[in-house]
């Protein structure tokens, strides 16, 4: 029996062992994820089974740690490196975007960095400043950087796997309030779509919503919500913000006319602009409605007391709906 | 009196400068490193005499080169010859070398040709020598972020067996170099903290030029750059970057150290950049003409040749053949420069990633579509010009 119930941080957990015990080049590097086991246990376990030079806690350094696991990549390693919150990776900012997402066209393809860095990312954990950001956009917007985000356990296990072949740098974001939640996850049959396919999620005809990470909960509430009003609303759960699966998006929208893009980042100058931009190039005569966006704010992630209002909930996906089919 | 200690020196020469030859040429002996020097035979020197000299000539082609519109920009090495050549010769085969961008004597010393340097400053790609070939890592731009990169291979190679074996052979160590202005930046400091935690075998150069564009090196530093690793644990050095000798052997000390697993170390170069911070700067605005002058009298290249004439090394037949040699070299650089083509605008969307991206392949096809236009509108011109060539 090869399915298994597992928390989404478990399911990461188990993608990184299987993922060291197939390829010895495979490392882990962070702060705290050795002994601690990482402060959301994503790493327990590993160091006890694979040791300190495969399970490396390293000093407090973002640009020390992604700027290593660079050099690591020269001889070979495939390291994984983990970013404590999403709020502490601008230190290694400049490592991620001027190094690692270009070492391979610098060089021509002599170079390649198949590194992975994870990021647990979002809010509403009820943390302070900097633990709470979404800020996929950053990272998207730059080249040579892949960027996904599971919604789920069977994600969280396969995603890792995926991201950890890959010849190119992957940013996983994951969904750190959703770590706990529990799903099947088959360890055995690789999914046949890749990482970076969106999926519908749930089947719908009058309008589509679109999210990704910790807002496919919320999107699939707001459906089943939806449907006491005599709405079917179709969710897809993007799973790649780069590349960005637009063509699934734009399938849906012709079919439902109408699109409504959920995420928590700032909703200024994010993704859902890209997406949303494409999604009216290409959709421009099935369109009923513009399409619309619910996120954050254009301001800093607020403090905890206030993060209920600043995260897109079920009612304002909702209100969005309902604002979309009044066109 | 207070609790808190620091040593801050009153003038930077308090920390001693170790030198091996002085700008007359004489030798000062020096226990350690005239151990590490020790095996340099006549022809050993001979040759870096010569390859300064052709580093030299080339880079005073390339700076000329960019004044007749060839090269986008150039960054001078002059005045850092023996520093570099120095560094690179110490290295073993096996070494992996992590550049800035003024490194055109490292380049030479692993046997990258000049011209090999110059894609980048023409425009051409971002660099172009195979880094695992010549065990040196492409130029960089972004001050200092190589250095924690360096640190990493030098964790990869502790953990690939090729620490402390007791092989000279197989052994290896990872040699950075960076600039005064460079160590400033965080990203050395972050790779001086891992280094030392892992005990990394990384020996960090600085060749301390003076000058970070026009911020003089006393602006970056309250203390001699060779004192700064040592709060991290880092054992350091402070050398005349002038005296190609001096370099060598506390690079070959300094590597060797590492790869037998004694750890990181740091290095000071004092040196000199003779020439503008690039071909865009312009030092006449930041910095005396009499400092320049001083430093003239200590350039490397005459202080060797002094050196290797009180030996009887060399002699005029020679330094004029290796004159003529550099000369020769300017002349080929020349020639390579101008036959270069501008590559293919398609090359804009090649190796941005090392597997299919739907959105590179995509917005490389409207790429096409849109040049092709202009390809068909072309052609049609042409047609037209003929059949009215005809009429």
């Amino acid at each position: 029996m090869s399915t298994v119930k597992l928390p989404i941080a478990k399911a990461i957990t188990a993608g990184l062992r299987d993922a060291m015990r197939a390829d010895e080049k495979v490392m882990l590097m962070g702060e705290d994820i050795g002994l601690l086991g990482g402060v959301f246990r994503v790493t327990d376990g590993l160091h006890a089974e694979f040791g300190g030079d495969r399970v490396v806690d390293t000093p407090l350094g973002e640009a020390g740690i992604v700027g290593t696991g660079i050099g690591l990549c020269y001889r070979g390693y495939r390291p994984v490196v983990e970013i404590q919150f999403d709020g502490f990776v601008f230190p290694a900012f400049n490592q991620i975007t001027t190094q690692l997402a270009k070492m391979h066209y610098r060089t021509r393809g002599q170079v390649r960095v198949p590194m992975v860095i994870r990021i647990p990312y979002g809010g509403g954990i009820g943390a302070v400043e900097h633990h709470s950001e979404s800020p996929e956009a950053l990272f998207a917007h730059t080249a040579g950087l892949r960027i996904v985000t599971p919604s789920n356990a069977q994600d969280g296990y396969w995603m890792t796997r995926e991201a950890i072949e890959s010849d190119d740098p992957v940013i996983v974001f994951e969904p750190k309030k959703q770590y706990w939640i529990k799903g099947d996850v088959d360890t055995d049959v690789r999914p046949a779509t890749g990482m970076h396919s969106a999926k519908i999620v749930r089947p719908g005809s009058d309008a589509t919503l679109l999210a990704w990470g910790p807002s496919v909960s919320v999107a699939r509430e707001a459906a089943e919500a939806a449907t006491e009003d005599g709405l079917d609303l179709e969710v897809i759960d993007a799973r790649s913000i780069s590349p960005f699966d637009v063509p699934t998006v734009v399938e849906s929208v012709k079919r439902t006319g109408r699109l409504v893009i959920v995420h928590e980042a700032p909703v200024f100058g994010a993704i859902g602009g890209e997406v949303a931009a494409r999604v009216s190039e290409q959709c421009f005569f099935h369109l009923e409605a513009p399409v619309l966006r619910v996120g954050g704010y254009h301001t800093p992630y607020p403090p905890a007391r206030m993060e209920e209002a600043y995260l897109p909930d079920l009612d304002r996906v909702l209100d969005a709906v309902d604002r979309s089919l009044a066109y | 009196m207070s609790v808190f200690r620091t040593t801050i020196p009153e003038h930077a020469d308090d920390e001693p400068l170790i030198q091996l030859v002085a700008p007359d040429g004489t030798r000062t002996p020096h226990e350690e490193l005239d151990a590490a020097v020790a095996h340099l035979t006549g022809e050993d020197l001979r040759r870096y005499y010569r390859d300064m000299v052709m580093i030299r000539a080339a880079d005073l082609e390339a700076t000329s080169l960019q004044r007749q519109g060839q090269l986008g920009l150039w960054a001078s090495a002059l005045g850092q010859e023996a520093a570099q050549i120095g560094a690179g010769h110490a290295a073993r085969t096996q070494d992996y070398l992590v550049p800035t961008y003024r490194e055109h004597g490292i380049a030479w010393a692993r046997g990258i040709e000049p011209w090999r340097l110059l894609d980048v400053w023409r425009g051409i790609a971002h660099g172009s020598y195979d880094p695992y070939e010549l065990r040196t890592h492409p130029y960089m731009l972004v001050l200092g972020a190589q250095v924690p990169q360096a640190v990493g291979y030098a964790m990869g190679l502790q953990r690939d067996g090729l620490v402390g074996t007791g092989d000279l052979e197989s052994d290896t160590a990872v040699l950075t170099l960076f600039g005064d202005g460079s160590s400033s930046e965080g990203e050395v400091s972050e790779g001086f903290t891992f280094a030392a935690s892992f005990q990394a075998p990384t020996v960090f150069f600085t060749q301390n030029n003076q000058w970070a564009i026009s911020v003089p090196a006393t602006v970056q530093s309250r203390v001699p750059l060779a004192q700064r690793s040592r709060g991290w644990g880092i054992p350091s050095v402070r050398i005349d970057g002038n005296d190609v000798l001096a370099v060598y052997g506390a690079v070959r000390l300094a590597l060797d150290a590492a790869r037998e697993g004694e750890g990181p170390s740091y290095i000071e170069a004092v040196t000199y950049r003779m020439a503008a911070h690039t071909t865009s700067d312009d030092p006449t605005r930041y910095r005396a003409r009499a400092e320049e002058e001083e430093w003239a009298a200590k350039d490397p290249i005459d202080r060797l040749r002094r050196y290797l004439e009180a030996q009887d090394e060399v002699d005029e037949e020679f330094v004029r053949r290796c004159e003529e040699e550099g000369h020769d070299l300017a002349m080929a650089l020349h020639h390579e420069i101008h036959a270069m083509a501008d590559p293919d605008p398609i090359e804009i969307f090649s190796h941005v990633y090392a597997d299919p991206h739907p959105l590179v392949e995509a917005e490389r096809a409207e790429f096409e579509r849109y040049r092709s236009q202009f390809e068909d509108a072309g052609d049609q011109a042409a047609s037209e010009s003929a059949e009215e060539g005809r009429r």
